[in-house]
């Protein structure tokens, strides 16, 4: 070993700039250019995708409407003690906010509208209230005043309603959507029963995605560990059946498994025909029409990423095993599956997550008792325009797959998701 | 590093660990070529009698294949890709079933017994360790199929381990290991058993010169202690030249030859075995005269030779004549030698321990003479034309090319 003098002052280029200075601007440039090359798509992806998923995230706890249309009210009832009913103050703010709303039809109506999700009825009352405003002369009391357009106003359920929207921010649909609403303590508690559905709407989501998911494993597996071990020629053919699918529209399918399972339908009618049935079997518009047209459609999500983790595990293995003296089924389930299980993870996954957001299936195939969380997202959305449960739902559908994700993450991790 | 192993090993007694016939190793087993049909001797272990095999029922793979493995000797099956090494080993193993004739281990009948039955130990190419189980856990795995308690098991992976030289790594993943490691770790799962045979297909071929040449030493002499009886296959003749008790040189679905290393390299039984073990000189000519074991050999410019008659026809065919590069002398040595020519020097190719001559000799254009640096006369200038010879008997006519 020799000592070589190490040098005091950093490496310089020879055109005398430090090395490391040099090194970084080129680094630098590297990376300009290969964040240049995807930056369209950073666009696009966060114009279409990220935005939208940030805004329905926001509305999921936005409540404008009353807090907008009642300022007077709201700062008045700052005061209230919440027990009995608001003092007269109270009353007169509210006289002025509906009177200057009566010159805003859209504001009265949206207001009326978020209050009657609280208490059925007071839409009618806030209308019936405006229709009599503004009064004459002022009156004496604000409080008998207004109770004499309508008793409701003495109950404090009603102002509790008002109380509840001061804020623009609002858990309610949040909880709505767990089947949970804030009382008239301002505590949280459960939804009165006739409302109380989604939680049974999500129980039934996340039973038909698991069923979906272990169906679709079944049948994908096998079929996978073909594919992966059939000689080139073969397994290619083998492949463009399982991706044929892909290339029809999902309504296609749909629409086809309707005409096929229906009880004057294909299936049927060759059951009845063999005599193997005596009347016809209902396939379609209940929970097996969902089940087969939705593993029909979701089976190369599970066939494809178990197949490229296959594709990977060398036939030696299993080989090794059994040169070691264990049994083939045995060597199959103690070493192939092991080993392919980073694929079965993918693809339940995959399959999972694809089954929870499923809307158009259920919703073709399925009767009223099958329907999925995305029903009732597309019902609020097209049919009641009720934009704060949709997006809370929505929310919730999202929030599951993140948990799921970081679930799978913790127990397999991410870096084996194998997609294809 | 490997005489370590030994003295370890050794004084562990593997030997009484493994019990096996080991008498048949090492001594002196010639001439056995293709041996044929007929009452097998106590000390085979496996015989191969007129396997054939065919994937696509028009070629054969391998065509009639006769073969006795001896107890506890280390046969290596040589050969280029395609020449049925592979699949007679795999017919061996059980992973592939002979289209016809039969192959027998302990004299029982093996063409009906799973491969899960045969009780052989097997090292794969690329190891084919399980990477979602631990070393420990690796080699365990044959123990656990055979239902060992969990002491026992402890106890002979532990030993395995030692053997190879890997204690330490009996929590590691396979992934986490080098290759030579992995590689020590696939062997000492295929020995932790104790089969009576081991087999190895190509094991070496991944890892780099230098440690390949290690592990040759290294498995050598884990069969010479355990005893063991291996069979092994491989392309790279060095290989199995080092390692060997026999050697079987395959090519076309046939054994070429079978011996041990050194009499395959002087005493070679044909052209292609000439050809594909080491270097060779090959001059081409005509039978001219035979008397016994020694012929007269005409070449084309009307030289005479004088050669072993190996592999011959009939007086005036053709034949091919093979002398070793190492084995022609040049200038005074030349005169007592029976075969002298003058040669002309085109080359000299130095390669540290000794050199290489390129010359031209009897119209051939690449005869090649090998010389011990130390030997190198320096006066020889490129140009220069010398006499040179070579002896008769290590001259070998063989089949035309």
């Amino acid at each position: 070993m020799t000592d070589i003098a190490l040098p005091a002052t950093p490496l310089l280029t020879a055109d005398g700039t430090p090395l490391k200075t040099r090194l970084k601007r080129i680094e630098r440039l590297h990376q300009l250019k290969s964040v240049a090359l995807i930056l369209p798509l950073i666009l696009f992806l966060a114009l279409t995708f990220l935005a939208p998923i940030i805004s329905m995230l926001g509305r999921s706890v936005d409540n404008p409407e009353v807090a907008s249309a009642m300022p007077h009210t709201i700062a008045a009832m700052a005061q209230w003690n919440k027990k009995a009913l608001p003092g007269d103050d109270v009353y007169a703010a509210l006289v002025s906010d509906l009177t200057e709303m009566k010159s805003d039809q859209q504001r009265l109506s949206d207001a009326a509208k978020r209050l009657n999700m609280e208490i059925a009825g007071f839409r009618s009352l806030m209308q019936k209230t405006a229709r009599a405003l503004p009064f004459e002369t002022a009156p004496a009391s604000y409080k008998s005043a207004l109770r004499d357009i309508d008793e409701r106003w003495g109950d404090p359920a009603y102002w509790h309603a008002i109380e509840r929207n001061a804020s623009t921010n609002t858990p309610y649909y949040l909880l709505a959507s767990v089947d949970l609403n804030i009382n008239d303590q301002g505590d949280v508690a459960k939804a009165e029963p006739e409302k109380a559905i989604y939680l049974e709407v999500f129980a039934r989501t996340f039973w038909i995605s698991a069923v979906v998911t272990v169906i679709c494993l079944l049948l994908g597996f096998p079929l996978a560990y073909l594919l992966a071990t059939l000689p080139t020629r073969q397994s290619n053919l083998l492949m463009i059946l399982v991706l044929l699918p892909f290339w029809t529209s999902i309504l296609v399918r749909v629409a086809a498994w309707i005409v096929l399972l229906q009880s004057g339908g294909l299936i049927n009618g060759a059951l009845l025909s063999l005599s193997i049935i005596e009347a016809p079997l209902q396939l379609v518009f209940n929970r097996t029409g969902v089940y087969i047209s939705m593993v029909h459609i979701l089976l190369p999500y599970m066939i494809l990423p178990i197949y490229s983790v296959m594709k990977g595990i060398s036939p030696s293995y299993v080989r090794a095993a059994v040169s070691l003296g264990c049994h083939p089924i045995r060597s199959f389930w103690k070493v192939y599956f092991p080993l392919s299980l980073a694929g079965v993870g993918a693809g339940g996954l995959l399959v999972f997550i694809l089954c929870i957001g499923y809307y158009i299936t259920p919703a073709l195939l399925g009767g009223p008792k099958d329907q999925m969380v995305s029903y009732f997202v597309a019902f609020y959305t097209n049919t009641t325009i009720n934009w704060g449960m949709a997006t809370a739902l929505g929310s919730l559908l999202l929030l599951a797959t993140v948990v799921l994700y970081a679930v799978y993450n913790r127990l397999v991790g991410a870096s084996n998701l194998k997609l294809g | 590093m490997t005489s370590q192993i030994l003295a370890k090993a050794s004084s562990f007694s593997f030997r009484n660990m493994f019990v096996r016939e080991s008498g048949a190793a090492g001594t002196g087993a010639t001439g056995a070529a293709l041996v044929g049909v007929g009452m097998e001797s106590p000390d085979t272990l496996v015989s191969f009698r007129q396997v054939q095999k065919s994937y696509d029922g028009e070629t054969l793979i391998v065509k009639n294949l006769n073969l006795e493995i001896r107890r506890g000797e280390f046969l290596t099956l040589l050969g280029p890709s395609g020449s049925g090494k592979t699949t007679s080993l795999m017919m061996l193993a059980g992973f592939e079933v002979p289209t016809s004739g039969e192959i027998r281990l302990d004299g029982k009948l093996l063409n009906n017994v799973p491969p899960h039955k045969r009780d052989i130990g097997m090292v794969f190419q690329n190891y084919a360790l399980f990477p979602h189980l631990t070393i420990f856990e690796n080699l365990a795995f044959p123990l656990k199929v055979r239902n060992e308690g969990f002491r026992e098991i402890r106890y002979q992976v532990d030993k395995v381990l030692e053997m190879v030289q890997l204690e330490k790594f009996a929590q590691r993943y396979p992934g986490q290991l080098s290759g030579g490691q992995q590689q020590r770790v696939a062997l000492a799962r295929a020995l932790v058993f104790k089969p009576k045979l081991v087999l190895m297909d190509e094991p070496l071929g991944a890892l780099d010169k230098q440690l390949r040449e290690h592990m040759q030493m290294e498995i050598k002499h884990i069969h010479q202690q355990l005893g063991v009886t291996v069979v092994y296959v491989t392309h790279d003749q060095g290989e199995a030249l080092t390692m060997s008790d026999r050697v079987a040189v395959f090519n076309n679905g046939i054994i070429q030859q079978i011996d041990k290393p050194e009499i395959l390299y002087e005493r070679p039984g044909n052209s292609f075995v000439a050809n594909f073990i080491g270097e060779n000189n090959r001059l081409s000519g005509k039978l001219v005269s035979q008397d016994g074991d020694i012929c007269l050999v005409a070449l084309p410019m009307g030289e005479r030779v004088v050669a072993r008659a190996v592999n011959v026809g009939q007086i005036g065919d053709e034949v091919s004549l093979s002398i070793r590069p190492e084995r022609v002398v040049l200038n005074d040595a030349a005169q007592a030698v029976e075969n002298r020519f003058n040669g002309q020097i085109r080359e000299f190719i130095y390669l540290g321990d000794h050199v290489r001559i390129r010359m031209e000799v009897c119209g051939a254009q690449d005869f090649i003479i090998k010389m011990p640096t130390s030997q190198f006369d320096s006066n020889l200038r490129e140009g220069d034309v010398v006499p040179l010879g070579w002896a008769a008997e290590h001259t070998h006519a063989l089949d035309p090319v």
